[in-house]
């Protein structure tokens, strides 16, 4: 017998210094941020405004949403340039709870939503039946975006469609789905979508302490899912993906059928981004059918790039780095939010192909060398 | 049941006991071949002598016919070479036979029973029919230990990639495979850092960990060094016998080391067949071939 080998253990979830920084986040999101919202006073340098807190939950689902595409496109490979399309599946899942949940307190003081009183309906439509449940809705958040990248992932993935060609059609799809949300006769509210939200579970939205609990949860989802996707990274799964990218026929010569692991990731991915989109609807205030627009998808991809692909921690940063900056320039200079972004994109792919991590890593290594 | 029929069934039952004894080491290992035997979905039925016939293949692409009524066939534990000109279809004929190209017509099985023309090219793979590729493809972002374990036979599909753990019977077989490919002491590397010479091992260890019974070689030893050519050589010729193979190589002092039959292919048929002598005395491999 040959002599002894030391095999790698199986990687870990996260490392030691991995599960410190996870638990520092946990408490920043659940402890720190509500007491310095809602327990500090408003006049203290340590006050974090409501402005903020909006601002930061919109940003966690944002990066919800970068990380969703980390694993399909920095791992499996796959660019999606629709993934807006589950975002606002998700989204108008949790915008029809709510408008349901505006009861008689509309315009037009009608059990119906106020746009269907406008359009002169008499009852729900039958997309609406389980609108007026919140543990149904909860299902349907998933189950929506699950079922339609079931369904466009089966026959997108059985065909062997591929690459750039793949990023075309998922630009196509949520192209399709803005002008279908866009028509009134399909009962999502036309181009102003839904808001004018008024409470969630009986309980008024706009209150801070609710705010608070929407952040909380969004901060928990985020964390959650990251979680999961360094688990899902680190098993034999996440690296039959990374070798789909690599190398496509070797894994099918190697005897796994890349279909089911395509769909699988890709279902995830899109649920992922349904979830993100039920937690931004309710701390926005509204959905509409722009958020599937092909840009706001193109967008989402640049988060992705900017941070790093295939380092789940890169995506996150991105998310936030992107729209920190937007949320910034769009207020202090509007007009040229537009090429900040596209120059970013372009500053990225050439110099910075691994992203802020990769440079960051890139920086650390040196350091170590010299 | 009346005892002249117990009788009958008694006096057959002896005289199979007694043809089970005196054929003995045939090609088949010994296994009767006849009617009413039972095949088992998934298993290679070798009793017939053979693991892998193809038959009147023939493919075109663009009316160009890649392969042309092509019909060969191998015994299980055959090592053979196959050359020939560029464009001779080769490739091809590795792309038919491991599900890659649908052929427009013509027969190809693994064993007696199993026909490949059903099976997608995943299938095939855990059928045992392991492929290298011209351009030796690993996945360059895993290490070598993850190449390797990826190729490994274990159920292939999605939850059970997600639960896997490595077992100590997996463990040993890797190891053991590490020292077979000379890799040993690379495998944290990533194997898109590794030397061409040490892909093409890697490559042919990830085929012999899915445990194959047919190995099909596109040029293994393109861009090796002499020395690791010649190792290669003692790799293929410790297979011989436990594994069929098919090798398609150029060099023919490489093929001179390992092979037995060497089969001959031009314009996508078979144009001559036997062994390395013979085939180079042949006129006609001459004149398509090996030049004057």
């Amino acid at each position: 017998m040959t002599e002894a080998v030391s095999l790698p253990q199986r990687p870990a979830v996260l490392t030691r210094k991995g599960w410190s920084a996870f638990i520092v986040a946990l408490l920043v999101v659940c402890a720190l941020a509500p007491l310095l919202n809602l327990v500090v006073p408003q006049d203290s340098a340590f006050h974090l405004s409501d402005y903020a807190v909006g601002l930061l939950g919109k940003i966690m689902c944002y990066a919800i949403v970068a990380l969703a595409i980390d694993l399909i496109w920095g791992y499996t490979g796959i660019l999606s340039l629709g993934h807006g399309v589950f975002f606002a599946l998700g989204g108008y899942v949790m915008g029809m709870y709510l408008m349901r949940q505006i009861g008689r307190d509309g315009n037009y003081k009608s059990d119906l939503p106020d746009f269907m009183v406008f359009l002169d309906w008499k009852e729900l439509p039958w997309h609406w039946a389980l609108s007026d449940s919140f543990v149904a809705t909860l299902f349907l958040i998933v189950a929506v975006p699950g079922f339609v990248a079931f369904v466009f992932g089966y026959f997108a993935f059985r065909s062997r469609i591929k690459g750039v060609y793949f990023s075309i059609i998922t630009q196509a799809m949520t192209f399709a789905a803005m002008l279908l949300f866009f028509r009134n006769e399909t009962g999502f509210g036309g181009n102003n979508g839904f808001t004018d939200f008024k409470r969630i579970m009986g309980i008024t939205i706009a209150t801070p302490s609710m705010r608070m609990v929407l952040f909380v949860l969004t901060g928990l989802a985020l964390l959650g899912f990251y979680l999961f996707g360094r688990w899902l990274v680190a098993s034999k799964f996440g690296r039959v993906l990374q070798a789909i990218r690599d190398a496509e026929t070797r894994v099918m010569f190697s005897g796994y059928s890349p279909l089911p692991y395509k769909l699988t990731i890709w279902v995830i991915s899109a649920i992922m981004c349904g979830v993100a989109g039920a937690l931004y609807v309710p701390q926005v205030g509204i959905i509409n059918p722009s958020e599937m627009s092909p840009a706001n998808s193109i967008e989402m991809a640049i988060w992705a790039a900017v941070g790093g692909r295939a380092t789940l921690i890169g995506p996150i940063i991105g998310a936030f780095i992107v729209n920190g900056a937007k949320s910034w320039l769009t207020v202090s200079a509007p007009e040229y939010w537009l090429y900040f972004l596209g120059a970013l994109f372009i500053g990225v792919t050439l110099f910075l192909p691994n992203g802020v991590v990769g440079l960051v890593r890139k920086l650390r290594g040196k350091g170590e060398a010299s | 049941m009346t005892p002249d029929l117990m009788e009958e069934g008694a006096r057959r039952a002896e005289v199979h006991a007694a043809r089970k004894q005196v054929e003995g080491k045939t090609e088949s290992g010994g296994r009767a071949a006849g009617f009413s035997r039972i095949a088992t979905p998934g298993e290679v039925d070798v009793t017939h002598g053979r693991i892998l016939y193809l038959e009147d293949v023939s493919v075109s692409f663009d009316g160009f016919k890649a392969i042309n009524k092509l019909s060969l066939d191998i015994a299980p534990g055959e090592l053979r070479c196959i050359i020939g000109p560029n464009g001779a279809g080769k490739t091809t004929m590795m792309d038919i036979i491991t599900g890659k190209t649908r052929p427009d017509e013509g027969t190809v099985f693994f064993g007696s029973t199993i026909d490949l023309l059903r099976y997608k090219e995943a299938e095939i793979a855990q059928l045992g029919i392991g492929r290298k590729f011209q351009k030796p493809t690993v996945f360059e972002h895993l290490t070598v230990f993850e190449n390797l374990e990826l190729a490994l036979k274990t159920d292939k599909g999605v939850k059970a990639s997600m639960l896997f753990r490595l077992d100590s019977a997996m463990s040993d077989k890797l190891a053991a495979m590490l020292h077979t490919i000379h890799l040993a002491d690379s495998i944290t590397r990533l194997a898109g850092n590794l030397s061409h010479g040490q892909k093409q091992w890697l490559e042919i260890g990830m085929l012999l960990m899915q445990d194959p019974k047919l190995l099909l070689l596109d040029e293994p030893v393109a861009g090796m060094t002499d020395e690791e050519t010649a190792r290669t050589a003692e790799l293929f010729l410790s297979l011989k016998g436990k594994h069929s193979l098919m090798v398609v190589e150029h060099d023919m002092s490489f093929i001179n080391t390992i092979s037995d039959i060497v089969t001959v292919l031009c314009d996508g048929s078979v144009l001559a067949q036997g062994s390395l002598a013979q085939v180079q005395a042949d006129e006609r491999v001459i004149e398509v071939y090996l030049g004057r």
